[in-house]
């Protein structure tokens, strides 16, 4: 008997759970809406509320290594001299770049929740787009690029991709080039390499000889299941041509294509030329391997890896485009946004402000390691290589990076990772390429 | 029973409200068109159900979830009642190795994770220490191997659950009356004999709880994963907890992910409702 009456209680409280669940999924589907509200009325408002800025100003950021973290103290030491009310927190968290990482999950919960950062790093173009605008959570900043002139000292193409319907939602703070090569002159010497391979095929020449005298011809970091997908890119453009890797993400032209085959073809044969321990050692640890007596001949990073090395005082190395890739300048920059409902959207303006300003962007990219994404930087403040990088940003063919998210979706990036990081472990390339057409199905490219 | 009813309803309430009401918003969730950073309530049934049992990365979840519980359970099992039989002989400084053994137990997942990370890096940690002692071909990947990596994550969990599975031996150990143990030496059973065919029999509800327990966690593993090869080359150490994790947050595909989650909990009543038919077992008698 007390059975019976036991499941007559499971019964009511499954009962009263489907009642309950029912009602709950009216309010949470209303609920954005309401948050909407006030945001609006804040942007109307604002403008007209003056004041000095001060409390509290969270900023969101994936920049917690050498280099990028002194820049970022940079930016935020001009805004403690102009705004010595505004108290910084500094939320940053490991794990921008590629699948997603923490930061950007934690940003997702945030935002989702209503309780944005005042305003957070993200990467110019898709990322921003697909993720954060569509979804209609950014405050556009026409107003602002109009009060600091920012329309005429960004070019036209990065502003472009800033934007969407014709209102750009982020700030530029820099620019990076994705396809660079950086190499150990006195170990292609070591090998008997005379110059620095401008093609594949005349890498896996200089890389045959290298391991001869055993050293891993190129640096390969793959335990975030990121750096092979940074490496594929810049061999996609090698084999592609800026025009036709273009049509990859418009839908003119399929990942299964031959010329893709082609590509994941030199990716696996390069795997054979890399340091034993790629499955298990980071990007960072085998850039910071990279400065030491047993490190790599070369390897295929941005050019953080140019402010890393210079963090560290390593300066026996040299660059070059990767393989395949002179003249063509693949693009990626970081930038900051106005979330709607921005706790202290007075303080998050200020730093925009100071963030698009030629002071901030040249307090910052020096130490970066980038370059600034106005084209009045001071050019006595940058060095070697970025003053090299200035003029090809200036002369070269511009193609988005795919990893940094200018070119795809969020959720593109990630299943594109997954792919290359498949070709990696198990070196299966009709396996990935197939993966890599689910991804670009997924995607929607060119619908 | 209205008294009761009525004590009980707000704790009912809330409960029905905060787990059940939102694991039936799971559920609906994973029925719609939600595949964006914009909300999409467009009803489109078992489509990401379809999506997801077809996927490559989910079988793999399967099989890693397999081969962790495999290794983890197995460990557990037979590490925790080891050290429990040995404590149970009351040496000397029990105390103290109580502790030392439950200790891991006391640490958080993500710093087990770190910790096992460095000591399972193939060029370093354990390695170095098997090169030291004569066994250079003895250079196992670990936690990145692209097939067994699972089995990896497997020992650094169990080294943290086993002291916990010790305990819960040790006190079923001393619930078994001495008088049973010196009737089977008296029947002529020796040391192997007596563990063989009175002790591990007397333990079988222990084991029970353990192997749910062992077996929950086997389910929900996800702070170690992340502490240490996230998912891995190839999915080698991919779990539905961090799948679902990178599904909803990382690619915003939220039906796929609440798929992903709806599907973790099918799984979990597999092993919460018998535990529960014998819980209440426990009660009535």
């Amino acid at each position: 008997m007390s059975n019976v009456r036991r499941w007559l209680m499971y019964v009511l409280v499954a009962a009263l759970a489907v009642g309950l669940a029912a009602c709950a999924a009216a309010p949470a589907a209303e609920a954005p809406a309401v948050a909407e509200a006030p945001a609006e009325q804040a942007a109307a408002e604002a403008p007209a509320a003056e004041g000095v800025p001060s409390g509290p100003l969270e900023i969101f950021s994936w920049w917690t290594t050498g280099g990028e973290v002194e820049a970022l103290d940079a930016v935020y030491a001009i805004i403690n001299e102009r705004y010595p009310e505004i108290e910084i927190e500094n939320a940053a968290l490991v794990g921008g770049a590629g699948q997603g990482g923490a930061m950007k999950a934690l940003l997702e919960t945030r935002m989702m929740g209503g309780e944005p950062p005042d305003s957070f790093q993200v990467h110019l173009g898709r990322e921003l787009i697909d993720s954060h605008v569509i979804a209609d959570r950014m405050e556009p900043l026409d107003f602002l690029f109009e009060e600091e002139g920012l329309n005429d000292v960004f070019p036209q193409d990065l502003i472009d991709i800033a934007s969407y319907e014709g209102h750009p939602y982020s700030v530029p703070i820099n620019i990076h080039r994705s396809n660079m090569l950086w190499y150990s002159p006195e170990r292609l010497a070591a090998a008997g390499v005379e110059a620095v391979p401008t093609t594949w095929d005349e890498f896996f020449v200089a890389a045959e000889k290298l391991k001869e005298v055993g050293i891993p011809a190129m640096g390969l970091g793959e335990a975030d299941q990121t750096m092979a997908a940074h490496i594929f890119e810049s061999i996609l453009v090698s084999v592609f041509g800026p025009d036709d890797y273009r049509g990859l993400f418009d839908g003119s032209i399929g990942w299964d294509d031959a010329r893709v085959t082609e590509a994941l073809e030199i990716l696996n044969k390069m795997f054979d030329y890399v340091n034993p321990d790629y499955l298990s050692v980071r990007q960072g640890e085998m850039v910071s391997a990279f400065a030491t007596d047993e490190g790599v001949a070369m390897f295929i990073s941005g050019d953080w890896s140019h402010g890393q090395l210079k963090a560290m005082g390593y300066t026996d190395y040299s660059w070059a485009p990767s393989p395949g890739t002179d003249g063509i300048f693949i693009v990626l920059s970081d930038s900051f946004g106005l979330p709607k409902n921005a706790p202290n959207r007075d303080n998050a303006i200020a730093f925009l402000k100071v963030v698009g300003s030629r002071e901030g962007q040249d307090a910052f990219n020096p130490i970066k390691g980038s370059i600034p994404a106005r084209v009045d930087g001071d050019p006595s403040l940058y060095d070697e290589y970025q003053l090299t990088a200035m003029d090809d940003f200036a002369s070269n063919t511009l193609v988005p990076s795919i990893q940094h998210g200018a070119a795809a979706k969020q959720s593109f990036i990630l299943d594109y990772d997954f792919a290359i990081n498949e070709v990696a472990a198990n070196r299966d390339v009709a396996k990935g390429q197939a993966m890599l057409v689910q991804a670009a199905e997924d995607a929607g490219f060119g619908e | 029973m209205l008294i009761a009813l009525v004590v009980l309803a707000p704790s009912i309430f809330l409960v029905a409200i905060f787990i059940y009401g939102f694991i039936g918003w799971t559920f609906y969730i994973s029925t719609v068109k939600w595949d964006s950073a914009v909300v999409d309530y467009t009803f489109v049934g078992l489509k990401n159900w379809q999506r997801l049992f077809n996927d490559a990365r989910f079988h793999s979840d399967l099989r890693n979830h397999l081969l962790y519980a495999l290794g983890f359970m197995s460990q557990c099992i037979v590490f925790g009642f080891l050290l429990a039989v040995l404590l149970d002989l009351r040496i000397k400084g029990e105390a103290l190795f109580r502790t030392i053994f439950i200790f891991p137990f006391a640490v958080s997942g993500i710093v087990t994770g770190v910790a096992w990370r460095w000591l399972m890096q193939p060029t370093t940690g354990i390695n170095l220490l098997f090169a030291a002692v004569g066994l250079e071909n003895l250079q196992p990947s670990w936690f990145v191997h692209a097939k067994f990596g699972m089995l990896a994550v497997s020992i650094a969990a169990a080294w943290q659950f086993t002291g916990y599975v010790m305990a819960l031996y040790l006190a079923g150990l001393r619930g078994i009356s001495y008088e049973l143990r010196e009737a089977a030496a008296i029947d002529g059973a020796d040391s192997f004999e007596i563990y063989r065919y009175v002790i591990i029999p007397l333990l079988a509800p222990v084991t029970f709880v353990v192997i749910v327990l062992t077996g929950m966690n086997s389910i929900r593993i996800f702070d170690l994963v992340a502490a240490m090869g996230g998912s891995g080359p190839a999915f080698a150490t991919d779990t539905l907890a961090f799948n679902m994790y990178q599904t909803t947050f990382g690619s915003y595909r939220f039906s796929l992910g609440a798929a992903i989650g709806s599907f973790m909990i099918l799984l979990s009543l597999f092993l919460v409702v018998p535990y529960l038919r014998s819980m209440r077992g426990e009660v009535e008698r």
